[in-house]
């Protein structure tokens, strides 16, 4: 398809017939026709990551800022790149080095913001909630891109993504998701993604690493690896941190390796053609092995690239309901 | 000075209750209680369809004098407290500096006496700046006028400390007001520990935390044969361990407060901040243990816990914003709305909770309305419905997660020492 041919069919679309709120919090109010409104125009987007002139003109006029509170090159190289591709102005803020490491207040920095003509905030902070905080203060669109332990729903978007485009349906799969559930944010919105899709989703991990009533999420909880990925389609890994070491959490990674680390062996007890996939950036040898990593069956690089599609999605989606 | 009042329902606790009476009051005392009374007086309050109630008494609040002013003083405090129907509160040393010694209580006696309003008593720090080593001068600070001694806010992590302040305390019949959290346990949490802490992300206090610290300082007091004053208990749990060792005699009362009667954790969706409190908010599960225990007398009073915020603490993220909420304006409305209207309590079982009893466990003469004794009262009227306004709230600070809600009971005046001041 020709960039012109492509730029008009996602023209034709610019009366979004989806209806969507002015921020991306989560999933967790996210319906169903919602989620596959997303997916859908994410495939649209991906056909411009893959042709040689990554420059379409959605976004021109449009200024999306990453405000960062947290590392993270990936997901805010994701957001850069997905705004750059559609010729959006990009400008990023990380929490060192700015007013915010002098203790400006969160409101104060989104207002900030506010006033210089930003329409999308895009925000990573170690806080739960904060961006609803953020978006209930300022007038321009917020994409949470990770808060605390809450949600981060562009990844879970992109997980989704991901999983359709190799199985072609969610509903009925079972998906077993592996590692530090308590800390993650990233199996919280992958959970209320997939139980709203109709997915069998199993979480599996020590039970120090499962947070209270985990169950009333609609997934399925067990410590047994066996019993997770017996049969399961999509198994995803988690980052496991060594600090978890330290607080009592995880005695070593060496025995949580054994109990619960994804690799050939562990996988077999799975389907034979599951697909492996992981948030990124994966600890070699802990949750996962580098063989399976490497292996025929990892959508993990697929994922990274989805990213940037999804990305591209909600940027347009968010700056076209505001027309 | 006579003033009278007349065809008010008089509710005490115990004896004469929930009767139409009048009341003469000459000077500071209750001179004469008895129907259509028609001596001559100077001033006159008609009554009629309110409550008349011994004035409210308040075991647990913050009035953030000195260092804190910013969030309260004693002068707003003590109008909010006003506001709110008390006539006597007692505070938390938990200030800057802490309130452990005579030198501060004196300060506190002297700018309420100056303010001359609700009459405030200071609660003293248990340990030196509420560090757990170092014990206060108990003896001189009680014969200054404390009236409890209690770390909340910092609560006495050490066994061995609780002990020893438990016997140290009882040497000059002092009284030991305990926060029960175990510290470890709570690691990071900012809210109860459950379905609704792992939807939001948030990291949990779990219960046990607030149990095992109330298991241990009733068993401390039960072993060591002194008394203890459990503050602000909000769980299932909590109320059964207070239960059993009142069976087994112990010296034990107990305190919760409005808000672990009306709200649960749910108030903490959508990372609502004001809900924000320690102990937290727990499930309807709790709310009806505390309310079983309110009716069968295992927990002996309703406090405050009366906890400003300045508004820049609490429009943060949530894991950021200060702990606690405003209670002195809201206090008695909710009781009234939540516990009396639905029939758990009587409306002399209220005043118990709110006025006999606090007054018997700090060891103050009121609480009562009968002749001869001192003329603290509160009038109320409880016919009409209102609309909670936290812009309308006399303290300094609006942090209160009860706007808008519907409730009834109207503090109508206030009578401290024979003057009506509200
Ligand atoms: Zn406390």
């Amino acid at each position: 398809m020709s960039l012109t041919v492509l730029t008009a069919c996602i023209y034709a679309e610019s009366e979004l017939e989806m209806k969507f709120e002015k921020d991306l919090l989560g999933l967790k109010n996210l319906n169903e026709e919602q989620i596959l409104y997303v997916i859908d125009t994410a495939r649209k987007m991906k056909m411009l990551i893959d042709s040689p002139n990554k420059k379409s003109p959605q976004l021109q006029g449009k200024t999306i800022i990453t405000l960062f509170y947290e590392n993270s090159t990936r997901t805010r190289m994701s957001f850069e790149l997905a705004t750059k591709y559609m010729s959006g102005n990009a400008a990023n803020i990380s929490a060192s080095g700015s007013s915010v490491a002098k203790g400006e207040t969160l409101i104060d920095t989104g207002k900030t913001l506010d006033m210089m003509g930003t329409d999308i905030i895009v925000m990573r902070h170690p806080c739960s909630g904060a961006a609803d905080l953020l978006a209930k203060n300022v007038r321009a669109s917020v994409i949470n891109a990770g808060d605390g332990m809450n949600e981060h729903p562009t990844q879970a978007l992109l997980d989704f993504y991901t999983i359709l485009e190799h199985k072609g349906h969610i509903r009925d799969l079972k998906i077993a998701i592996v590692g530090d559930i308590k800390h993650s944010r990233v199996a919280r919105s992958n959970v209320y993604g997939l139980t709203r899709l109709g997915a069998k989703v199993f979480l599996c991990a020590p039970k120090t690493l499962i947070p209270p009533d985990m169950e009333k999420t609609g997934a399925i909880i067990t410590t047994n690896l066996k019993e997770a990925l017996d049969g399961a389609e999509v198994v995803m890994g988690l980052r496991i941190q060594k600090e978890r070491q330290n607080s009592g959490l995880l005695s070593s990674v060496r025995e949580y390796h054994k109990f619960f680390g994804l690799n050939e062996q562990s996988l077999k007890m799975a389907d034979k053609d599951a697909y492996i996939m992981h948030p990124g950036p994966v600890n070699r040898g802990v949750e996962l092995a580098s063989n399976v990593m490497d292996g025929p069956l990892s959508l993990i690089n697929e994922q990274v690239k989805n990213g940037v599609a999804i990305r591209m999605a909600l940027l347009y989606i968010l700056t076209r309901r505001s027309i | 000075m006579r003033l009278l009042i007349k065809n008010g329902t008089l509710i005490n606790a115990e004896g004469l209750t929930e009767m139409k009476r009048d009341i003469l009051i000459a000077d500071e005392m209750i001179m004469q209680i008895k129907e259509n009374i028609t001596d001559e007086y100077d001033m006159m309050i008609d009554a009629t369809g309110c409550h008349v109630l011994p004035g409210l008494i308040d075991a647990h609040c913050h009035l953030r004098e000195p260092g804190f002013e910013y969030k309260e003083d004693i002068e707003s405090g003590t109008l909010s407290a006003l506001h709110g129907g008390f006539t006597s509160i007692a505070c938390m040393p938990n200030t800057n500096p802490v309130i452990d010694n005579e030198a501060l209580i004196n300060y506190i006696y002297d700018r309420s006496k100056q303010i001359n309003r609700t009459k405030v008593y200071p609660i003293a720090a248990v340990s030196i700046n509420q560090e757990g080593k170092m014990l206060t001068e108990m003896g001189f600070l009680k014969l200054a006028g404390a009236i409890a001694f209690s770390d909340d806010g910092k609560p006495v992590e050490s066994s061995s400390f609780m002990k020893k302040a438990l016997l140290y305390a009882d040497t000059f019949d002092g009284l030991i007001i305990s926060h029960c959290e175990d510290k470890s346990l709570c690691e990071d949490g900012v809210m109860n520990e459950g379905y609704m802490s792992t939807v939001l992300g948030l990291s949990g206090i779990p219960k046990v935390a607030e149990e095992l610290m109330v298991y241990r300082d009733v068993r401390l007091a039960e072993y060591t044969g002194t008394k203890i004053h459990i503050a602000h208990i909000s769980t299932r749990e909590s109320v059964d361990i207070i239960r059993q060792a009142k069976n087994r005699g112990v010296k034990v009362t107990a305190e919760t407060c409005p808000h672990y009667f009306t709200l649960t954790e749910e108030s903490c969706d959508h990372f609502n901040t004001l809900a924000k409190v320690n102990p937290p908010l727990r499930t309807s599960d709790d709310v009806i243990a505390i309310i079983e225990g309110l009716k069968d007398g295992t927990i002996d009073i309703i406090a405050t816990d009366h906890a400003p915020h300045h508004n820049d603490e609490k429009n943060v993220e949530f894991s950021y914003a200060s702990n606690g909420l405003i209670g002195f304006e809201t206090a008695f409305c909710l009781s009234y709305t939540y516990l009396v209207k639905p029939g758990h309590l009587t409306m002399s079982q209220l005043v118990s909770l709110m006025s006999f009893k606090p007054a018997r466990i700090l060891s103050l003469d009121a609480g009562e309305i009968n002749e001869g004794k001192q003329a603290d009262l509160t009038i109320v009227d409880v016919n009409e419905r209102k609309t909670i306004d936290i812009t309308k709230f006399k303290s300094k600070s609006s942090n209160s997660p009860y706007h808008g809600f519907e409730v009834y009971g109207e503090i109508k005046n206030v009578i401290i020492d024979g003057k009506v001041v509200l």
